[in-house]
Parts: structure tokens; C-alpha cells; sequence
């Protein structure tokens, strides 16, 4: 399914390689493990559809190994993405901070949800009597019955 | 010779859907009886026709006629037999062929197996078939020929995307599309009951089987595509949230709502208009998700064909059949709102909840998927949302849908009692709760996701246990004379539940090790040991690899010797890893060979992989469910229902 970005990373790499090369990796496990969750939000800036970490393209592996210098040299990790978002604007973070016109795609889900619980209470609270036709015919009620005891899905 | 047959049938084939889409129609409208009529051999002779055009492409495939620019540019005459036929639909005009193929399959199934239905109701349902089918034959002889031929055949072909060439995903696409398609089935019904203005019970009684179907099916597709990049892409990710991958989920979506709502309509005949607009939005988003794909419009990974022409094309396509069945849905929606009364605490109060979450679940993930597109052109803003957004935006609702579930199913019609459904699933908490601690205690981190997840997927799994057992009355020997749709019922809602908890441990526990290792060397990983026994060079049929022979170990007792790869396919100069996995109950072992180091030594990645297998055998049980389900002669029996005399009361 990933096809087309493997294939354009092992175009735009001269010797493709897998994602995090062991030389990469951090002595100290801890901040490893931060640069590895840093990693996995960071959007290659070149392969659409891969972050980072996953990615083959020289300028992720630069990437990843940028974002392990800033934490050996004491950053925290929001001075990390901040300093990349710096350099390559918001496209590269998959997590779309919550701002300006942003909040909307947060709270569209939530929004939706309630809209949808207040229709849906209406929609069962609202009496029947108003739409109501006329009283059940003997082979609608027979067919009523039928389906009372039909019970199971 | 045979491309032009296969041409010829094509262009016949437009010929006859647009016979299919018209004259029904009208016999429909003036009661016509065999206008209304003509539409059955019809839609079979549409079907024979898209046949021969399919096998045409598929024997210039299998034959290597390099003469044909889709063959060259897609196949080569060392591909392997299995894939020079995958290959047929590794394009994008094979696959829009293959497209239109089963569309015409199911407009033929629905002209063979409908006797039962209303002949009026029948004609209409054919003729929106048939006018589908006439757009997506047009748009492959217009932007998508297969079958254009070179002037100068060349000697061999470009290769299959090496990427392609795998089992996993040459059967992928198909499942997708029986999925897509079947969808259609489910619109053209709405669209039909929208012109009869009738929504009743035997009209949902004929709609969920073919939903039931192309569920079940989009279970598979997506499955197969979740796995197939679980083991080919050589790290063990298994959903991406990428838009292609998201274009195929929200229909999952909806049809899982729509089988639901449709049972609602089916058994107390309330819910009909929206069960009639959940229609239209499944097909309607798998139609977007055909954009999505085709046009390339969200320049995802995935899309191997991206033109202008065919965007628009298929935006053309998606505007007059969404936007006309919405027109038709807002003109006659007022007709359908007779209903019967229910308490919000009930069966259907349970099942319009399982609908608002699937469908805000749904629409989560089509604003999330569509965003930066609106972002750019609205704000200017070029921004990317990605899994981070989803993990968060998309999981709530899919908690409270996993807790409310079980209550859901055990709860009566009409009016239920909540305190007396919670006593009964009792022991499905108790055991929930004990997941949730047994997982807990284990879980060094803190980890969250992985006591939610599991207790959540117990909680389903027992949860559907005890409704069997409820609906068994507590005797054993009734089990087994449960009519199927209750299995099929209990058998997916487990799956759920064991995908959820394969899902959430496999994120939370998983370990990784990645190093430079020579031969001999011996790594220690979580408590197993694997050792990198020897690399060596081989031949395939259309590429080189290097395999690597790794000995796993525990405790000093073999576990598995495995055998990763990474091949080479020259003609297409791309690389690609087969990771070598042992799979168990508990964790697959993953190993990856990489490349050679410049100090000696290869580059290796190991993986222990808890509860992997569960993701995709939780998927297994779900389309299982669903095939249980269809087989309920329940369904087999719909002749009675369609008089609307009497319902077709389950013979138990």
C-alpha cells in the first residue's frame, strides 16, 4: 500500500536503507526513547506520507539524527519539534497543533457527536401521537405481535 | 486480436448498461411489465460482456503481449504466473476494469437471485445499477483505456511494482473492491425505495444481506492490506491512517452502521430515513474514496495513477450520484417518518447509539483525511494530520462503542431495564475487570492503552459469550440450533474485541532492538535470543536476495531458525525486505536484514511482537460473523417477507 513512497524514497535515496540505522541510535536508552516518539510525529518533508522514523530518505535520517543532537545537548522535546517546525513550517508535524482556524478539525468530532446525541434524544423522546395514523389495522396488529415475538436480531 | 475482442466486449458492454439504466426505468414508471422485465438479461449480458473484456486483458497478460501498453508497462515476461494475473488489476485501468467487473457481478447476482423481489422495485434497483455502471464504463473507454496497443511491440515489459508482487496483496484489491461495490448494491436499493417512496420491512430484509456482504468483504480487503504491510515493509506497522488506507475505512464505517440501522427498520420498522442516507454516504464515500485513490488529490503514498483528467472525471461522477440521490433523499425523506415508539433503553435505543458512534467515528476520520486539503485552499495553511490526530480524535468513540456493545446486544426491544442487562453480563465484568488487573500488574510502564485495551477486548469477547449463552437459554444443546445470524452476531463482536486487545498490546508492549551484528553474533531481546547464523547471496526468478539465516532461542531451546530477506528486482532497480516473522498465540518474532556496514557486519532489526496475530485473526472472526450470518435461511426465506403479508418468522 506504501508502495509509491518506497518507491520514491529508494529514488531519491542512492543506497536505500532501512529507516533508524543502528549508528543513529542513542547510547542512552531514555533519550533514545524520546527520539524515537519525537520521530514517529514528524512528517518527512519529502515522502508525504512517511514520518521520520519510519522514512529512507537522506534528509529523515538528517532529520533524526538533528533531533538527537538537540536532546544529547539538553533540549526538551517541544524545543525539539519546535525547531523543526522552524526550519520546514507545520507541514511536518502529523500533530496538528490546535490553533487558528486547526481548532476546528478538533472539535469537529466532538461537535458532530453532540449534535448527533441531540438529534438522536429527540428523535426518541418525540411522541408519536403528532405523526400518529390511525389505529392498527386487525392484520398490522397480528403482524405487530409477529414481530414482538420475533425477538432476536 | 484478443485486445480487440476484449475492447469490443468493453464498448458493447457501455451499450448495454445504458439499455439497463433507461428502459427499466421508464417500464418502471409507465408499468411496463416487460420494459420492466428486460432489465435482468440485461444486466447479465452486461455482466457476460465486462467478463470477456476482463478475460482479454487477463490472457494478454498471462501471454506477455507486449504489443498492449498496459502489459508492457505493467508486467514482464519472468514474473511469476500468480502475479502476471495480480498484475491484471496492479494498475489503474486493470483495476477500474475489474472495477466495473464486479459492479456488473452484482447487478447480475441481484437479476438471478431476485425473483423474491417486487418486479417494479427490481427494475428500478437494475436500472441505478446499470446507470453506475454506464459512468464507470465511460470513464475506462474515455481516460482509462486497457487496451491500447503499441506501434513497436517492445521485447519485455517494465515489471509489476515489486512491492505488488506478493500474495498478500495481489488479492487485496479485489476484496477491496467486492467490498466498494457492494455498496452500490446497497445505494441502488436506497435509490430505488426513495423513487417507489416505500421503505419497509422487507425492503431492509433484501438491503442487509448485500450490506452484510460487502462488509464482510471490506473486512477482508482491509485486513489483508493492514497484514501485507505488517510483514512487507520491515518495520511491523500495520495501519497508517494514510488516506488511501482511511478512503477504504470510512465506508467500513458506515456499512458496519448501515447493517445495524438496517436490522432496526427490519424488525420494528422505525429509523428508515436514515438507514436510506446511510446508503447513499457509504457508497458515497467509497466513490470518494475511488477519487481519493485515482486522482491524487491528497498526494497520498498509495495513488500509482494520478491525472487531472480522471480526478475530474470521477469528481463528475461522485457529484451527480451523490448530489442526485441527496436531492431524491431530501424530496421524499418526509414520506418514511412512520415509527414506532421506543425507550431510549432498548435494543433500538442501543443500536442508533452503535450508529452515532460509527458515524461520528466515520466522520472523524473523513474530516481529519479531507483537512489539509481545506486547510491549503481555505487558509493557505500546507499543514499534515496524521496518526497522532487520529489516535486521539477517533479512539473515544470507539471506547464508548466497545462498552456500550454488550450491553446493547442483550437488551429487549422496545423497553429494557439497564440494572437487569449489567446483572446478567456479570460475569463478562468480573472477567473484564480481571484482564484489566492481570495486565496491569504485568505492564511495567504505565501504560494506559494496553489495561483499556485488553479489558475492553475481554470485555467484548465475554460479552458476546454471554449473549449467546442467553439467547441459548443456558442449555448447551441449544447452542448449536441457534440460528446463524446470532452466531454470526457473537462471532464479530469477539472479533472486535480480539482485535482490540491485539491492537492495544501489540502498541503498548512491543520491543525493539536495532544493531550492527556479525556472523555469530548472539542478541539478547525481551527474554528470547537470536543469533545471526549466516547471510548469503541468492537467485530468484525476477530478482536477487540476500538471505540471512537467524537462530531464535529461549532459555536455550530453539524457538525457530528464520529466514529474512531483501530482494533486488533489477528491471525495476528497487529493493525491498521480506521480513521473516514466527507467529504465535502470544507475540510474533520479527527479524529484518538490512544493509551491509561499512565496519562489517549487516544492519539488523529485531522485533518481539505481543498479541500480533490477534489484530488480523480478530478480523478473521468479524467477516466469519458476517458469513454466518448470511447464511441465515432467514434470509433464504425473504420470498415471504416481499408481499409485506407476513414477515418471515424464523423457523427455530
Amino acid at each position: 500500500m506504501r508502495a509509491a513512497a518506497v518507491l520514491l524514497a529508494a529514488m531519491l535515496a542512492a543506497t536505500p536503507a532501512l529507516a533508524v540505522q543502528p549508528d543513529e541510535v542513542l547510547p542512552d536508552a531514555e533519550l533514545e526513547a524520546r527520539a524515537r516518539a519525537i520521530s514517529r510525529d514528524l512528517r518527512c518533508p519529502v515522502c508525504q506520507g512517511e514520518n521520520i522514523d519510519e522514512s529512507n530518505a537522506p534528509i529523515s535520517r538528517d532529520l533524526r539524527l538533528y533531533v538527537r543532537e538537540r536532546l544529547v545537548a539538553g533540549d526538551d522535546d517541544d524545543a525539539v519539534i519546535d525547531a523543526v517546525t522552524d526550519r520546514f513550517g507545520e507541514f511536518v508535524l502529523f500533530d496538528p497543533p490546535a490553533t487558528g482556524s486547526t481548532v476546528i478539525l478538533w472539535l469537529a468530532g466532538p461537535a458532530m457527536a453532540l449534535l448527533g446525541l441531540l438529534i438522536a434524544w429527540a428523535f426518541v423522546r418525540q411522541r408519536p401521537a403528532a405523526t400518529s395514523p390511525d389505529s392498527l389495522s386487525a392484520e398490522e396488529s397480528a403482524r405487530l405481535d409477529r414481530i414482538m415475538r420475533d425477538d432476536d436480531m | 486480436m484478443i485486445a480487440e475482442l476484449g475492447h469490443f466486449a468493453l464498448v458493447l458492454s457501455l451499450g448495454v448498461a445504458l439499455f439497463q439504466m433507461i428502459v427499466p426505468m421508464i417500464g418502471a414508471a409507465r408499468d411496463r411489465a416487460p420494459w420492466m422485465e428486460s432489465a435482468r438479461p440485461a444486466a447479465m449480458a452486461q455482466f457476460g460482456l465486462l467478463g470477456i473484456a476482463f478475460a482479454a486483458l487477463t490472457v494478454a497478460f498471462v501471454t506477455s503481449d507486449f504489443s498492449v501498453a498496459l502489459v508492457y508497462e505493467n508486467s514482464h515476461s519472468a514474473k511469476p504466473m500468480i502475479y502476471k494475473v495480480s498484475g491484471v488489476w496492479g494498475n489503474h485501468e486493470g483495476s477500474m476494469l475489474l472495477w466495473v467487473l464486479i459492479l456488473a457481478l452484482f447487478g447480475a447476482a441481484a437479476a438471478v437471485f431476485g425473483d423474491n423481489l417486487p418486479p417494479r422495485l427490481r427494475a428500478r434497483v437494475l436500472s441505478v445499477q446499470a446507470s453506475i455502471g454506464s459512468a464507470f464504463i465511460a470513464f475506462i473507454l474515455f481516460t482509462s483505456n486497457p487496451f491500447l496497443r503499441l506501434d513497436v511491440p517492445p521485447f519485455d515489459g517494465r515489471d509489476l511494482n515489486p512491492l505488488l508482487q506478493d500474495p498478500g496483496l495481489a488479492f487485496h484489491p479485489p476484496f477491496l473492491y467486492l467490498g466498494y461495490v457492494g455498496l452500490s448494491m446497497s445505494f441502488s436499493f436506497a435509490v430505488a425505495a426513495l423513487i417507489e417512496g416505500r421503505v419497509d420491512a422487507a425492503w431492509a430484509r433484501w438491503v442487509r444481506p448485500w450490506t452484510l456482504a460487502a462488509w464482510m468483504f471490506l473486512t477482508v480487503g482491509i485486513a489483508l492490506g493492514s497484514w501485507w504491510a505488517y510483514y512487507e515493509l520491515g518495520w511491523g506497522g500495520f495501519w497508517f491512517w494514510d488516506p488511501v488506507e482511511n478512503a477504504s475505512f470510512m465506508p467500513w464505517l458506515l456499512a458496519g452502521a448501515l447493517l445495524h440501522s438496517a436490522v432496526v427498520v427490519e424488525k420494528r420498522e422505525t429509523m428508515k430515513a436514515w438507514t436510506i442516507l446511510l446508503a447513499i454516504m457509504a457508497f458515497g464515500l467509497s466513490l470518494t474514496g475511488t477519487f481519493i485513490v485515482r486522482s491524487g488529490v491528497l498526494t497520498s503514498v498509495h495513488s500509482f495513477a494520478t491525472d487531472p483528467a480522471r480526478g475530474v472525471f470521477i469528481l463528475g461522477i461522485l457529484a451527480v450520484f451523490v448530489g442526485g440521490a441527496l436531492t431524491l433523499f431530501a424530496a421524499r425523506a418526509g414520506a418514511m417518518t412512520t415509527r414506532t415508539v421506543f425507550s431510549p433503553v432498548s435494543r433500538e435505543g442501543a443500536l442508533l447509539l452503535n450508529n452515532l458512534l460509527l458515524a461520528v467515528a466515520a466522520f472523524v476520520v473523513f474530516v481529519g483525511t479531507l483537512w489539509p486539503l481545506v486547510a491549503e485552499f481555505a487558509a493557505g495553511r500546507k499543514l499534515s494530520v496524521g496518526p497522532p490526530f487520529f489516535e486521539k480524535a477517533f479512539t473515544p468513540f470507539m471506547i464508548v462503542l466497545a462498552i456500550a456493545l454488550p450491553i446493547g446486544t442483550i437488551l429487549p426491544w422496545k423497553r429494557g431495564r439497564m440494572g437487569r442487562a449489567v446483572a446478567t453480563l456479570r460475569p463478562a465484568l468480573v472477567l473484564a475487570v480481571a484482564v484489566a488487573a492481570a495486565v496491569f500488574a504485568v505492564s511495567t510502564g504505565k501504560s494506559a492503552l494496553a489495561v483499556v485495551g485488553a479489558a475492553l477486548g475481554a470485555w467484548l469477547v465475554a460479552g458476546s459469550a454471554v449473549d449467546l449463552w442467553t439467547r441459548a437459554g443456558g442449555t448447551p444443546a441449544r447452542l448449536g440450533r441457534l440460528p446463524g445470524a446470532d452466531w454470526g452476531r457473537a462471532l464479530a463482536h469477539a472479533g472486535l474485541g480480539i482485535t482490540f486487545i491485539g491492537v492495544s498490546l501489540l502498541m503498548a508492549w512491543q520491543v525493539e532492538d536495532i544493531r550492527v551484528a556479525n556472523i555469530g553474533d548472539r542478541m539478547r531481546i525481551a527474554d528470547y535470543d537470536v543469533t545471526l547464523q549466516a547471510v548469503d547471496e541468492v537467485e530468484g526468478p525476477n530478482y536477487t536476495a540476500t538471505i540471512a539465516t537467524m537462530l531464535v532461542e529461549r532459555g536455550g531451546r530453539q524457538v525457530a531458525v528464520l529466514h529474512p530477506e531483501k530482494r533486488v528486482y533489477p528491471v525495476q532497480a528497487m529493493p525491498t525486505t521480506e521480513a521473516a516473522i514466527t507467529s504465535g498465540v502470544f507475540r510474533d518474532i520479527y527479524l529484518v536484514i538490512g544493509d551491509p556496514q561499512k565496519g562489517g557486519g549487516w544492519a539488523v532489526r529485531s522485533y518481539v511482537k505481543p498479541f500480533a496475530a490477534w489484530i488480523w485473526s480478530g478480523c478473521a472472526m468479524m467477516a466469519l460473523g458476517g458469513l454466518a450470518s448470511l447464511t441465515d435461511r432467514r434470509y433464504r426465506v425473504a420470498a415471504t417477507a416481499r408481499r409485506g403479508v407476513a414477515r418471515a418468522v424464523p423457523a427455530e
